[in-house]
């Protein structure tokens, strides 16, 4: 199997004009995705300096996926639901850095109060649903969010990220089948990186294209180059659309790649450099960046500038508020296990 | 299926006709309450117990599912997150397995992993127990399998009140809770009032007093312990029967106030006995009530054995009035 970069122009490709986007957007979506890279690298440092604990799933490389999609959406309004791989796409809703940074260090501040940790960020004010570290686990409570949503007869639409192995769960099946026949408002993206933990696609999954597997159920489907924000975003535009306009579900299949390993705890024995080396040409920040460089929209120096504040924005303001942020207090230990309303509940405690 | 209607309330009900009843009401009262669940709509529920409210409430909120379970579950999960009272339907105890990673690993945690952001107001009503030659994939209790997941409250009713009070309690509340009846309780008859006042949804009850042994069962177990407690009464023996109503939590203080009383407790459990809600129960009352306990606290159990098809064995595999008497003859003998 192909996995170099260049495999990804299968037909079914959106072709879509990627002008969509204003020269203003294009540079904030920039500096999103810009800054995205420095926290998730950032987050790298953290755990290996052990300020970080656990297992940490970083992001890197996929950018595009979650800030393309999300443009075309409402963030804060529509309802996302992830995986584990989850910290860009609670910021891209609106999540707090500093929160998300606090919840990996496990500090009380931290978005579930270091209840949580990297896996596990949750932020009802924006409407993030959560990750959630069980493959395939969100695709059917995305579609009972879709459910509550049409029950309610909200705009709301209901966005679900997952990545390509998942798709190998019963639960695909099963929650794709029902959002079909109930006609949800749920938009499931793929985000294929071509690999489940150290497992590539062809060795795990039959048909490798994940866009044509909806076709199982009856699903309109999409594919994008997930490494370009703009077509990101006009395939989403097209896909929100549909969904939002009460047509029911939507599958997208973005096709990506992840720098780093699966964790922190992946050696990357299981691909070959030159893999790597060529996906890294198609860097989905740098395409941006060369983009607007070349229409004359940005300088070099701008972009380094931006990064540098970036930098600094993440250390002396995202690092320094988990750093400082207090532990949750050990008493506190059973916090948040039950809604405490019932006079039996805590019974039971010696 | 329009000619169909819900339940109303008489002087007696049934076991499925008080939980019609309280579904019926509960929809009614609340518009974000929705039942998912196999064959629930048009059907009418395997055991009766959504009959007429498809047809009374419209397919939105009486959904009948495909067969999968783990996912219609999530489903629930998901509705629950954005402000849906679902009420999910397995259709049996054994199917409720397919389920598990839906109900353990996602209703159960996430209030807690999201630092106390969300709620997961869901019920799964689950009928099981050793019903009638049903054999292993069909005839089993799983309390052991739920009992020990934070995060989870567990009601098993044993009369048409209690089911009726307790499914209206467990809709209202915000937690998952794992709502358990018994495959031979539903056709079974018993005194309903729908204006009375509930217990608490946790709260045990006792069904009879007596001063020489406690017998604490639920559910369809409960009707044999007091069976036992009648019969032995007549031989000049007075135990006290608790009815738990609920498993998680436990209404300890039920308990332990009854063991002072009577200082001899037997649990009679149909759940297989290693591992089960009465070792948890034999446990904390042993180490919160040692020094009132004349003897130990003695589990009479389902046998550790698939439920058999045979109905000998079948009927062998779990405790029966007769074995009840006799434990009961044997602990206030030791």
């Amino acid at each position: 199997m192909n996995v170099m970069p260049g495999y990804v122009r299968e037909e079914g490709m959106s072709e879509q004009s990627t002008s969509l986007l204003s020269v203003t957007d294009k540079k904030r979506l920039l500096r999103e995705m810009l800054y995205a890279r420095r926290f998730e690298e950032r987050c790298y440092e953290a755990y290996v300096e052990r300020k970080i604990g656990g297992f940490l799933h970083l992001y890197s490389g996929q950018e595009a996926c979650a800030h393309g999609v999300l443009e075309a959406a409402r963030p804060g309004f529509d309802y996302v639901i992830t995986g584990y791989r989850d910290h860009i796409h609670a910021i891209k809703c609106g999540a707090d850095p500093r929160e998300v940074m606090a919840e990996l260090y496990g500090k009380e501040t931290g978005s579930s109060r270091g209840r949580g940790g990297s896996m596990h960020i949750f932020d009802v004010k924006h409407r993030f649903m959560g990750g959630y570290a069980l493959v395939g686990g969100p695709f059917p409570l995305a579609a009972g969010i879709a459910k509550g949503i049409k029950m309610k007869g909200g705009e709301e639409i209901s966005i679900c990220f997952l990545g390509d192995a998942a798709n190998n769960q019963g639960t695909f099946h099963e929650s794709l089948n029902m959002a079909k026949i109930w006609n949800l408002p749920v938009l499931y993206v793929c985000e294929n990186n071509l690999y489940g933990i150290g497992t590539r696609i062809d060795r795990s999954t039959a048909v490798l294209e994940q866009y044509k597997r909806a076709a199982a159920y009856d699903i309109p489907a999409g594919q994008a180059d997930g490494q370009d924000v703009e077509a990101v975003y006009a395939a989403a535009v097209q896909a929100v659309e549909h969904v939002r306009s009460g047509n029911g579900p939507y599958f997208l299949e973005l096709k990506t790649y992840r720098y780093r390993g699966h964790s922190m705890s992946d050696s990357n024995a299981y691909r070959s450099k030159d893999e790597e080396r060529e996906w890294l040409k198609r860097d989905p920040i740098q395409i941006l960046r060369n983009r607007l460089i070349d229409a004359n929209a940005l300088t070099l120096d701008e972009f380094k500038a931006m990064d540098r504040e970036i930098l600094d924005q993440i250390e002396n303001d995202v690092v320094k508020f988990a750093e400082e942020s207090p532990e949750p207090a050990v008493e506190d230990l059973e916090k948040y296990v039950l809604a405490e309303n019932d006079p039996y509940v805590h019974g039971g405690r010696q | 299926m329009g000619h169909i209607e819900p339940v109303t309330p008489r002087p007696e009900l049934k076991m499925w006709e008080a939980l019609n009843l309280a579904l019926d009401r509960a929809m009614a009262e609340d518009d974000a309450v929705f039942i998912l669940g196999e064959d629930v709509g048009l059907y009418g529920g395997s055991y009766r117990v959504t009959q007429g409210l498809y047809a009374k409430y419209g397919e939105w909120r009486v959904r009948d599912a495909p067969i999968s379970e783990n996912s219609f579950t999530g489903l629930g999960v998901g509705a629950a997150l954005v402000g849906g009272r679902p009420v999910i339907e397995i259709m049996t105890v054994n199917f409720a397995y397919l389920a598990l990673d839906a109900i353990i690993n996602m209703a159960a945690k996430i209030r807690y992993m999201s630092g106390g952001q969300f709620r997961v107001p869901l019920v799964v009503r689950m009928p099981g127990g050793v019903a009638r030659q049903l054999a292993a994939q069909h005839s089993q209790r799983i309390e052991h399998a739920l009992l020990n997941v934070p995060g989870l409250r567990i009601v098993c009713p044993a009369t048409p009140q209690d089911a009726y009070w307790q499914l209206r309690q467990a809709i209202h509340e915000d937690d998952p809770i794992i709502f358990m009846e018994h495959e031979l309780l539903y056709f079974d008859s018993g005194p309903f009032d729908p204006g009375a006042a509930p217990p608490p949804l946790h709260s045990g009850r006792i069904l009879r007093d007596g001063k020489d042994v406690t017998l604490v069962a639920w559910s369809r177990m409960s009707r044999l312990a007091l069976t036992a407690a009648e019969e032995l009464g007549e031989e000049g023996i007075e135990a006290e029967v608790i009815d738990l109503r609920s498993l998680r939590p436990l209404d300890l203080p039920l308990l332990l106030e009854s063991l002072r009383r009577t200082h001899r407790v037997l649990v009679v459990e149909e759940d297989c006995l290693f591992g089960g809600a009465g070792a948890e129960i034999a446990a904390t009352l042993g180490e919160r009530g040692f020094y009132e306990l004349e003897t130990p606290v003695g589990r009479l159990a389902g046998a550790d054995v698939p439920t058999p098809y045979n109905d000998r064995l079948e009927a062998e595999s779990i405790p029966q009035v007769s074995t009840i008497k006799a434990r009961i003859r044997d602990l206030l003998k030791a």
